[in-house]
């Protein structure tokens, strides 16, 4: 049987892979066909090879064959899945995009990297990213900037841009990246794709390596709601490692069955009042028009809804993130593991400075030093605490909002994806483009990007609805009805 | 002078001319390692004497991604501490980063506890009967240690992540000796609820001193200096008294006490500086977001009121009260759990002879015993059983208690019964009236000169002739009956 990547689902996958009429080396060797014609172009993975590939796929393969011929039940069998470089992998290099880590190999694997092998997917290569997940653009990479596949001129979004663009050019059916102020949501709009930032606990962020800790999410990236749900489930769950994983918050699959015998009469979606249509790129604001009649037309009621705070949610978030950050990239100092400079003058001073000079780029340096300052002596008040405030602000007024709404809508990014260095020298730029999908990482809340429409350069515009937190469930779904209705086949790029 | 004195809080340690004038504040702060068995945030052993970096695993050698999962028996054992020294337990406490570079220190950070502990405002009373506030106690992690040697420095992480109580006094302390006192009680009470071994040595068991002293009579307190890292009873009372007269003779030539960190160096009894606190770092500290709220329920506090064990200074009393101990002796007995536990197990097979006694013994005899052989008194070296019979003789009067002493040590020395060693060397005590006389009478017949001077009144002599007549009977003898009869037999001549 022909197996063609581009028109097979990660649920039609597995139930292939499941019942045998799709060996899981055809899926393997068909993907990797189209990594190796397009990954040169793209640059979504870091260091990719074939043969190193082929390595880590053998064990892989090995083991699932062995569950396959058990019977086992395995929602993901045989389901190549991507895996942002800053989630760990045991044996396989994990950079974080970071010069800092080149060549470093985790002892261990994230939580969300077992689950999905448990599922029975395969981690088929690691994908480029903005250095430590700090960036919108995924140009932050100690290796290259990644490339748009719907334009190679223009940026895929980020900072889980690998992960986008190798969905979005077929090099994988889903992936996974991580959302600490709209990186899974932000670049799955850019390229055309869905993105899902699950509620904060939702999955573990063992083996996630840490950016802002309490904002950070896992997240898939797929070519449907769908087959973000099918991840989810697999991955959704408590987690003993993780202090701040939740108990409560599954993903039930037999929710997900004859969508199109259903609607969204009922559902109450959100419009924030406070934001600027006009700051909105043209063919944006249209799509978004288009988004909420769509919404009508299901059944959905379109209320207006205030929260006065969101202003503040970028300043807020710089603070935040910045100094989680400035304390979770201590680690990186050369001792243990890692890039290390020995320094002129031989000193642990010297070893200190350079091998964190040498390793962090330009952006990762910035926002250590931003996040240092507002944890300092005199400025922790002004600064630190201050955003806490403000953070408890938002938090309230989103519970004030979730009362009288289900979901909010509103577009993922104020624009479509921008020209590879056009904004790298305007970090203030860059940060303003996160608008949309910033507070949901402060407040905690599940949000999840639809592609819809594209602008006048041909690429894609995404669509953002937001949840309540925990119910990952119901937004997932109400995110699947309207795929069902709207988005029946994925368009992919002329890769060029 | 001396009435001026005993107004005050007096040292033996200070010299007069500086206690009359300066009076000094002392505070502590207690490091506590506790004997969990997995350190505070992951599963590794925290036990030591592994190979260096043994007892190590993502979490605590600070592997990117790894997150810590905090170990519910630590906040166990912390509430059982705060329960002993009847402080408040926060039913809400907050984790936070402690960030400074140093090698040892894995993540660039350590996981402690700032502004929000989880226990505050406890108490602790002296033997003089003063009563030390305890401002607060806080969970954290041990830090690696660093080794360095000619070939280079290296990094053991194998302490790294094992669980701390840091316990911080207000600075109600007045004299070295109060100082060190204060620090055998915290000790006895670790030891009694078995949260840490208490090993002084091993820094399992370590405090910093804040010191600092002011003239008679004022009350702003003088620029403080923080010795660190003290590591026995004795170092806390030397290192106190020593920055106290440097303080002291600072003041006195002019000049002004820096506010800076020392260290104290145990041979040349001196403290000296390790930075100053202009050096000293922002920590910049900040709640863990990877640990949110320690919840503390009320029914978990209750159910470990339930569990404690007697609380050293109850047991003192009971001893004081139930066995008519002294204070000093009790205070001895309390010093650890095992030999208070010991010494009760002692007096169940002790018959015949009283408490105090055994207690005497046992300070005296056990004691110097177990610290000449450095046997770990968690495994007594003589069952309580073995040395309950041996004082039983002694209350009978089948043996003496100079023999007794004797077989103590042969008892230690080769596990033998009691009952083993005095019948198998035949030490049991004479008391046979004829056997003694006739022994007393061939003495007394042998010293002219000596009983010619006790008929002349030097009555010390009598102890000369105890002695002698003893001699004779390789200290089998009662000593009581032996005095009986040369008392009488002496006193005959003198008719």
């Amino acid at each position: 049987m022909k197996f063609d990547p581009l028109s097979t689902s990660i649920g039609e996958i597995a139930f292939k892979v499941s019942s045998a009429s799709l060996t899981v080396q055809q899926v393997v060797e068909s993907y990797v066909e189209r990594v190796k014609a397009f990954e040169p172009k793209i640059n979504a993975f870091v260091d990719w090879d074939e043969s190193e590939l082929a390595n880590q796929l053998k064990p892989q393969i090995a083991r699932l064959e062995e569950k396959l011929d058990q019977g086992q039940d395995l929602p993901l069998a045989g389901v190549p899945i991507a895996i942002k470089d800053n989630i760990c992998t045991e044996g396989i290099q994990t950079t974080a995009g970071s010069a800092v880590l080149k060549g470093f190999k985790p002892v261990y694997n994230a939580t969300v990297v077992d689950r999905l092998s448990s599922a029975g997917a395969l981690v088929f290569g690691k994908t480029n990213l903005d250095e430590f997940a700090m960036g919108s653009s995924s140009e932050h990479s100690a290796f290259g900037a990644v490339k748009n596949p719907w334009n190679v001129d223009y940026v895929p979004g980020g900072s889980s841009g690998g992960s986008a663009a190798a969905v979005a050019a077929a090099l994988v059916p889903g992936s996974l990246g991580s959302d600490t102020g709209g990186s899974v949501r932000q670049p799955a709009s850019f390229c055309g794709v869905v993105g899902f930032k699950p509620s904060y606990g939702c999955l573990s962020r063992y083996g996630l390596i840490a950016y802002g800790s309490s904002l950070d999410q896992v997240g898939p990236l797929a070519r449907s709601a769908y087959d973000c749900a099918l991840m989810m489930s697999a991955m959704a769950g408590h987690d003993p490692m993780d202090s701040t994983s939740l108990t409560n918050v599954s993903i039930d699959m037999s929710d997900f069955q004859n969508l199109g015998g259903k609607d969204l009469r009922g559902v109450k979606v959100g419009i924030i009042k406070e934001f600027d249509r006009g700051g909105l790129q043209k063919e944006v604001d249209e799509s978004f028009a288009v988004f909420q009649d769509r919404l009508r037309s299901l059944g959905a009621e379109m209320v207006e809804v205030s929260l006065p705070s969101i202003e503040y949610a970028i300043p807020t978030y710089y603070i935040l993130a910045t100094a989680e950050a400035s304390s979770n990239l201590a680690r990186y100092d050369g001792v243990r593991y890692g890039h290390r400079e020995v320094g002129d003058d031989q000193t642990l001073e010297a070893m200190y400075q350079e091998s964190r000079t040498f390793g962090f780029g330009q952006e990762t340096q910035k926002r250590i030093m931003l996040g240092t300052y507002v944890l300092s002596a005199g400025y922790y008040d002004a600064y630190y605490h201050k955003a806490q405030h403000a953070r408890q602000k938002l938090k309230n007024e989103f519970s004030k909002v979730f009362e009288a709404v289900d979901l909010i809508a509103s577009p993922t990014a104020p624009t479509s994806a921008f020209k590879i260095g056009h904004k790298i020298n305007d970090s203030v730029a860059m940060y303003l483009g996160d608008i949309f999908t910033i507070a949901q990482n402060l407040v905690g809340c599940p949000a999840i990007s639809l592609p819809l429409g594209q602008c006048e350069q041909g690429l894609p515009i995404g669509m953002q609805l937001s949840g309540r937190p925990l119910m990952d469930d119901a937004l997932l779904k109400g995110a699947a009805i309207y795929e069902h209705k709207f988005r029946k086949d994925p368009i992919f790029p002329t890769i060029e | 002078m001396s009435t001026n004195l005993e107004k005050i809080r007096s040292s033996q340690l200070l010299s007069d001319s500086v206690q009359s004038r300066y009076e000094a504040v002392i505070g502590l702060e207690v490091h506590v390692q506790l004997n969990t068995k997995t350190k505070l945030f992951c599963s590794c052993s925290a036990t030591f004497g592994e190979d260096p970096n043994h007892n190590t695993c993502a979490v605590c050698l600070g592997m990117p991604g790894a997150l810590p999962v905090l170990n519910s028996q630590v906040v166990d054992y912390g509430i059982a501490m705060a329960l002993a020294i009847k402080a408040q337990v926060a039913s809400q406490s907050i984790f936070a980063r402690k960030q400074y570079f140093y090698p040892d220190l894995p993540k660039g950070y350590q996981i402690t506890q700032y502004d929000l502990p989880y226990c505050v405002n406890g108490e602790i009373t002296l033997s003089c009967g003063q009563t030390v506030r305890v401002t607060r106690i806080h969970f954290e992690e041990d830090a690696g240690k660093s080794v360095h040697s000619e070939g280079g420095s290296f990094v053991d992480l194998n302490r790294a992540g094992t669980p701390l109580l840091e316990m911080v006094s207000e600075p109600d302390l007045r004299t070295p000796e109060e100082a060190a006192d204060y620090l055998k009680k915290v000790h006895a009470i670790v030891k009694f609820l078995g949260i840490s071994d208490g090993n002084m040595e091993e820094g399992s068991f370590r405090c910093d001193a804040n010191v600092s002293i002011r003239k008679r009579g004022e009350s702003t307190l003088g620029t403080r200096a923080e010795i660190k890292n003290v590591n026995s009873f004795r170092n806390v009372e030397r290192a106190i008294a020593y920055e106290i007269h440097r303080q002291a003779d600072l003041i006195d030539s002019g000049e002004q006490v820096v506010q800076q960190t020392l260290k104290f160096d145990a041979s040349s009894g001196k403290t000296s500086p390790i930075r100053s606190k202009e050096e000293t770092a922002d920590y910049r500290y900040f709640p863990d977001p990877d640990l949110g709220i320690l919840e503390i329920a009320l029914d978990r506090i209750d159910r470990i009121r339930t569990e404690l064990p007697e609380l050293p200074e109850d047991v003192a009393r009971r001893f004081m009260e139930e066995f008519d101990l002294t204070s000093d002796d009790a205070m001895v007995l309390i010093q650890e759990r095992e030999i208070a536990l010991f010494f009760e197990e002692t007096l169940k097979s002790a018959k015949g002879i009283t408490p105090k006694k055994v207690a005497n013994f046992l300070i005296t005899e056990y004691l110097r015993e177990a610290r000449e052989r450095q046997w770990s008194l968690d495994k007594p070296f003589v069952s309580s059983e073995n040395l309950g019979s041996l004082l039983s003789y002694v209350g009978t009067g089948t043996i003496s208690g100079k023999i007794a002493k004797q077989v103590f040590s042969e008892m230690a020395e080769s596990g033998k019964s009691p009952t083993q060693i005095i019948e198998g060397k035949g030490l049991v005590q004479i008391s046979d009236d004829d056997e003694i006389t006739a022994s007393v009478n061939q003495v007394l017949e042998k010293n002219p000169a000596q009983v010619e001077g006790y008929l002349a009144g030097k009555e010390k002599l009598l102890g000369f002739f105890v002695g002698q007549v003893m001699k004779l009977s390789g200290g089998k003898y009662n000593p009581g009956v032996v005095n009986k009869i040369l008392k009488e037999r002496l006193n005959a001549q003198r008719k």
